[in-house]
């Protein structure tokens, strides 16, 4: 593993009875782009606060570039923020933002005004300067929030959910050019969001969190492919979950047996389970192939009736109710063709499939 | 839609934006317009162009004394009640207060209290605690009625203050003073100037309390009520009341331009 430049070591903050982080213990590397993700007071801004010092650890210690940072105020830590409101300074200009933490740098006047256009060309606003703080839309706000920390030169950025307030083409353009600065920059980037997708496109690893515990950490592929709890595979695109039980574990390969899907073998099954383990077998919406042929040879399928369809433009997302099972079965699908109209006849008998490997097998414990 | 008229067509509004601002402002003029006037009389028609009631202004000791007090009362009931109120504002903005509601409630009351009602029983409590009566007590006195005004603008003023500011000036490597300095300071400014202006121009001009609570030392409001009574003062009253007049008019506008500009000066050196 590459060198480590902040270190949690047990770091819990509780606010009166309220544990806003429990425990977190995990290092991010040098040059990484690590993202804090979870639900809405899972005690991520928590986490990034605690960083920025604006919130003291109850217990535990950070360290940034090895250095304790417990006793060092906010002003004297070498990580600088972009605020999720972007905090400009609403009485100095695009020039006076920027330069705001440069007072103390030591560049002369000229140096100073060069150091800020490269940056302000850096996020592409160059010539706006002199633009009063008023005057910028609301991408350009984020664009100054990021060129007044990144010319700190900062040895970590933190992002409070910086692209919150954008919609969503802007939020997608903005997502390409923090990666790109990022990677540009070489800085390690500290980024906290509740949007999954954005944490995916955007993230070196993430960790995902809830209710104040850090549930795991791993890079998007791995959390969304072989997701190591429920509470991931839930929370991280969506996911369809089936009671059963294991029969038998060894090389990757895992025999599963459910009511509804019968017996089954999961591949690529990193975990080993002891047969009898109640687990969930879980399925992504997307690797369920639908066909309204019955398959003869297909060792599992499932089999259901269409229920309500929705169009999504780039897919269309089915939901097939199967007896014995309250909640329906969600299928997406990619609209490759023009119409998929055909196939949502209400009440159509179908058979769903899936390759072995689109298994997720997760312990019921 | 056709919105340029014609500008001897002027439309409703602007016709009564015309009546009202000359209902407010003609009385006024009034004022200059007299103290130019040779006559001791306060009638038309005017008689000719003089200076000599600027002159006896100049030389009434007791009229500048005046003057002076209410000038040495005001700025401090500004100070006094500016400071009182921006602890207030921020503390009822800022933090969350039980029972803020109540607290702004009770602070306000002096607001509705009769001036009158709150004159008696101020001097009833001076007299009691056989404290002087002096231009402190009408200083004291004043403070109270203006604290709820300051409190008023500075808490409208620091109401959409957003703390991240604050932690952002933190964030980029400035201390607790420079913060309130160079973010927390020039926000507020704007209200600070207001409610330095609004408290002076309350205790200026203030006077039951005054009347009930000061001593042998006038303020100047007393001074202009008591002078009524001598005809041959009158026009001296106008020539005083014309140059404050001037003189607030340019004290008002040199704050706004000092205000404004400072502001622009920060940006522009981008330090």
């Amino acid at each position: 593993m590459d060198k480590s430049i902040i270190s949690f070591s047990k770091v819990s903050k509780r606010f009166g009875t309220v544990t806003a982080v429990d425990q977190a213990s995990f290092d991010i590397s040098q040059g990484e782009f690590f993202s804090l993700l979870g639900p809405s007071g899972c005690g991520k801004t928590t986490l990034l606060r605690i960083v920025a010092g604006f919130e003291t650890p109850t217990e535990g210690e950070i360290l940034i570039d090895g250095q304790p940072m417990s006793a060092t105020p906010p002003n004297k830590r070498p990580v600088n923020m972009v605020f999720q409101n972007y905090a400009i300074f609403p009485h100095l200009d695009v020039r006076g933002n920027i330069a705001f933490g440069m007072r103390k740098s030591g560049l002369t006047k000229t140096d100073l005004n060069k150091r800020i256009d490269e940056v302000l060309e850096l996020i592409k606003l160059p010539g706006y300067g002199s633009r009063g703080s008023n005057e910028l839309s609301g991408g350009q706000r984020q664009r100054v929030a990021l060129a007044r920390a990144l010319i700190k030169q900062p040895k970590v950025l933190l992002l409070d959910e910086p692209l919150g307030a954008l919609d969503k083409k802007l939020r997608e353009q903005m997502q390409i050019e923090l990666r790109q600065l990022q990677q540009q920059l070489g800085i390690t980037f500290l980024f906290v969001t509740h949007d999954q997708e954005e944490a995916l496109t955007l993230s070196d690893r993430i960790a995902v969190m809830s209710e104040g515990e850090v549930i795991e950490i791993a890079t998007p592929a791995e959390l969304y492919e072989s997701p190591s709890s429920r509470f991931v595979a839930d929370f991280i695109g969506s996911m369809n979950f089936f009671e059963g039980e294991v029969v038998d574990s060894k090389a990757r390969n895992t025999t599963v047996t459910s009511e509804l899907l019968g017996t089954i073998v999961a591949s690529e099954v990193e975990q080993e389970f002891s047969s009898g383990t109640p687990v969930w077998i879980a399925i992504r919406p997307e690797k369920l192939q639908p066909q309204f042929e019955s398959p003869e040879n297909q060792a599992g399928y499932l089999e259901g009736r269409m229920g309500p369809s929705a169009y999504l433009g780039d897919r269309s997302h089915f939901y097939v109710h199967i007896d014995h099972r309250d909640e329906p079965v969600l299928v997406a699908l990619q609209n490759l063709e023009r119409s998929l109209g055909g196939i949502s006849r209400p009440n159509q008998p179908v058979w769903l499939t899936w390759s072995p490997d689109a298994l997720v097998v997760l312990s019921r414990n | 839609m056709n919105d340029q008229r014609p500008w001897w067509r002027p439309d409703g509004f602007l016709l009564y934006a015309i009546i009202y601002l000359t209902f407010i402002y003609l009385p006024v003029l009034f004022l200059p317009l007299f103290s130019f006037n040779s006559s001791k009389y306060i009638a038309f028609p005017l008689k000719s162009f003089t200076l000599k009631w600027y002159h006896q202004m100049v030389n009434s000791p007791s009229m500048l004394e005046a003057l002076l007090n209410s000038v040495k009362v005001g700025l401090i009931v500004a100070i006094v009640s500016t400071i009182l109120g921006l602890l207030a504002a921020k503390a009822l903005t800022r933090y969350r207060l039980p029972g803020r509601g109540s607290v702004i409630s009770f602070i306000m009351i002096p607001l509705v209290i009769p001036e009158i009602i709150l004159a008696i029983s101020l001097l009833i409590l001076i007299s009691q605690l056989d404290i002087p009566l002096s231009l402190w007590t009408v200083g004291f006195s004043h403070s109270l009625l203006c604290t709820p005004f300051a409190m008023l603008v500075l808490i409208s003023r620091m109401e959409g203050f957003d703390n991240s500011l604050e932690e952002a000036a933190l964030d980029l490597g400035e201390n607790g003073w420079m913060t309130f300095w160079r973010v927390t300071f020039p926000i507020v400014l704007p209200g600070i100037v207001a409610s330095l202006l609004l408290t002076f121009t309350i205790s200026f001009d203030e006077f039951v309390l005054a009347f009930f609570l000061s001593s042998t030392d006038a303020t100047l409001p007393i001074y202009i009520w008591s002078s009524l009574r001598f005809p041959t003062k009158i026009p001296a009253v106008l020539a005083l009341g014309s140059s404050i007049f001037v003189i607030s008019f340019f004290v008002v506008s040199f704050a706004e331009w000092l205000r404004r500009r400072g502001i622009k000066l920060e940006s522009t050196s981008g330090i």
